[in-house]
């Protein structure tokens, strides 16, 4: 597997999800340890469900295709479903050899997601 | 033959082959490596010598306090101290750096200022805002001029009666910054401050007289210099060290103790409570020897050569940023640079696919890649054993990173 697979760098060039919302439902931001760099993620809610979302970042490759990926994964969801979402399901989309120190970088923009829609339901 | 390919074989680890390709390794102002030197005085050590020091009335604890207090005397004349009771070994320069925060911190009132600066390590910056928040202290840095020199107008303008402490770091471990430190412990003293310098990046490669610098703390760390990880050193002022509390409390650190209260010990022990480090000391003086074998003057002019030509290879590459001094000979051995489009961590992982270890992110100084508006860097750092190849691989290595991703 390398370690930067065609997904990654694909996402990376070509983000599909990356931008804001003009009045998202909801919104969160974290910082990784590891780096410093910050994951921003927006989305719209309706009837329970993630209608769209939107990521912006200064971050690594890895941190970008996962927020990517994510919000792939999760467009049209119910945020129960998104809420239950795992790292798992993100690294095998993301198809690379991810190192253990790099581990972070996937698992940030969900935090980050899982983070903002917690909030929503119990503020 | 170069200092680098001389010095190469005598350092096991170089002959490793990673991801396919021979090491290269250009992480050593992180953590350097350990020639067999070093390596096997620790292992004849454990394996002939190693008892408690100090108070072991028997021929192994004998000879492991002969070998530790060996070390100190090293230490002590490779770094041009007067005398053996200023070095205190620890376990590191974080530590080295908290004991004096502690120590000192204890002697400061509210309204007191401490001054560091904008280049500082987290480990010569955290402490003192700990100080600050317990006893009220007020913290000020000294800000960046362009190419990461300090503002020695503003130092001046900083320093005032009200100033206690003043912490700096010799060399900047992101931008390689040497820092004018001999005047800026004189003008700190003018005003009756205190001065401690981190040493980390400077001791490891140039020429250190800390009597001459004449700061009142100097700290450092014997895994950068060759030696171990767990074993640092604080040099401190017998005038200053005689009149300060002991910042941790143990056994070894006293002379007599009743139940309530306890006389301290003689330097240095008075400020090395518990069972000190001694294979890290040990090895520290097998790493001390060897450095001075090669000559620290050597030593710096082999890694000054390394980085000029570190910053010519990588700035020829189009859409590389260099950051710190533009002057060589103003610098450490160490080159901050990114790849545009490229995050440093991305870039660090290519790399590696090569066989090159660099560091990459904010190297412990947040404050600095803030003030430079980056969230990192990647950095390639030198040693004795680095080569003019290394520098090769790594300019050819990264002259193709924008293609990789």
């Amino acid at each position: 597997m390398a370690l930067y697979s065609n997904v990654i760098r694909d996402r990376f060039r070509r983000p599909r999800y990356r931008g804001t919302l003009e009045r998202p439902d909801v919104s969160g931001e974290d910082v990784n340890p590891l780096c410093g760099d910050r994951v921003r993620i927006q989305a719209n809610l309706a009837d329970g469900r993630l209608v769209e979302g939107r990521w912006t970042g200064d971050c690594c490759a890895i941190s970008a295709a996962s927020a990517d990926v994510l919000l792939e994964m999760a467009a049209g969801q119910p945020a129960s479903t998104v809420r239950e979402l795992t790292i798992e399901s993100i690294l095998e989309r993301l198809d690379s050899d991810i190192r253990p120190s790099r581990m972070k970088c996937v698992a940030l923009p969900l935090t980050v997601l899982q983070g903002a829609l917690t909030n929503e339901v119990t503020p | 033959m170069n200092l680098g390919e001389r010095c190469r074989r005598d350092f096991p680890i170089l002959s490793r082959i990673v991801n396919g390709h021979p090491l290269v390794y250009l992480d050593s102002a992180a953590s350097s490596q350990k020639p067999a030197a070093v390596i096997e005085t620790i292992q004849r050590y454990y394996e002939t010598s190693h008892a408690n020091v100090h108070r072991s009335i028997h021929t192994l604890g004998e000879e492991a306090t002969e070998q530790y207090e060996g070390a100190r005397d090293a230490v002590r004349a490779f770094i041009g101290a007067r005398g053996r009771e200023e070095v205190i070994f620890t376990r590191g320069t974080t530590e080295s750096i908290n004991l004096v925060a502690q120590a000192v911190g204890r002697t400061l009132a509210p309204g007191d200022e401490i001054v560091v600066s904008e280049l500082e390590h987290h480990s010569n910056l955290i402490p003192w805002q700990m100080v600050c928040r317990d006893r009220g202290t007020v913290l000020r840095a000294i800000p960046l001029l362009a190419e990461g020199y300090l503002d020695l107008e503003a130092y001046a303008r900083l320093l005032s009666p009200r100033t206690r402490v003043v912490a700096l770091a010799h060399v900047s471990n992101v931008l390689g910054t040497i820092n004018p430190v001999a005047q800026m412990v004189e003008q700190a003293h003018r005003v009756g401050a205190l001065v401690l310098l981190d040493g980390a990046q400077a001791v490891p490669h140039l020429p250190v007289d800390v009597t001459a610098l004449g700061a009142d703390f100097y700290a450092f760390s014997g895994h950068k210099m060759l030696g171990p990880t767990g074993i640092g050193v604080l040099h401190g002022r017998r005038e200053i060290l005689e009149r300060l509390e002991p910042a941790w409390g143990g056994g070894e650190m006293i002379k007599e103790v009743w139940i309530d209260h306890a006389q301290w010990n003689d330097l240095p022990w008075r400020f090395e409570p518990g069972t000190p480090p001694i294979a890290g000391a040990v090895g520290l003086h097998a790493a001390v020897e060897y450095l001075g074998k090669l000559g620290m003057g050597q030593v710096s002019a082999h890694e000054q050569a390394l980085t000029a030509a570190t910053m010519e290879a990588l700035g020829r590459i189009p859409g590389v940023s260099l950051y710190g001094p533009s002057n060589p000979e103003m610098k450490g051995a160490v080159v901050a640079f990114n790849v545009d489009g490229i995050h440093p961590h991305d870039g660090a992982a290519l790399l590696d696919q090569h066989g090159i270890a660099v560091r990459a992110g904010h190297h412990c100084a947040q404050p600095l890649m803030k003030r430079l508006g980056i969230a990192g860097t990647l950095r390639a750092s030198f040693s004795v054993y680095s080569t003019p190849q290394d520098v090769q691989r790594l300019a050819d290595a990264v002259a193709t990173l924008r293609g990789e991703l």
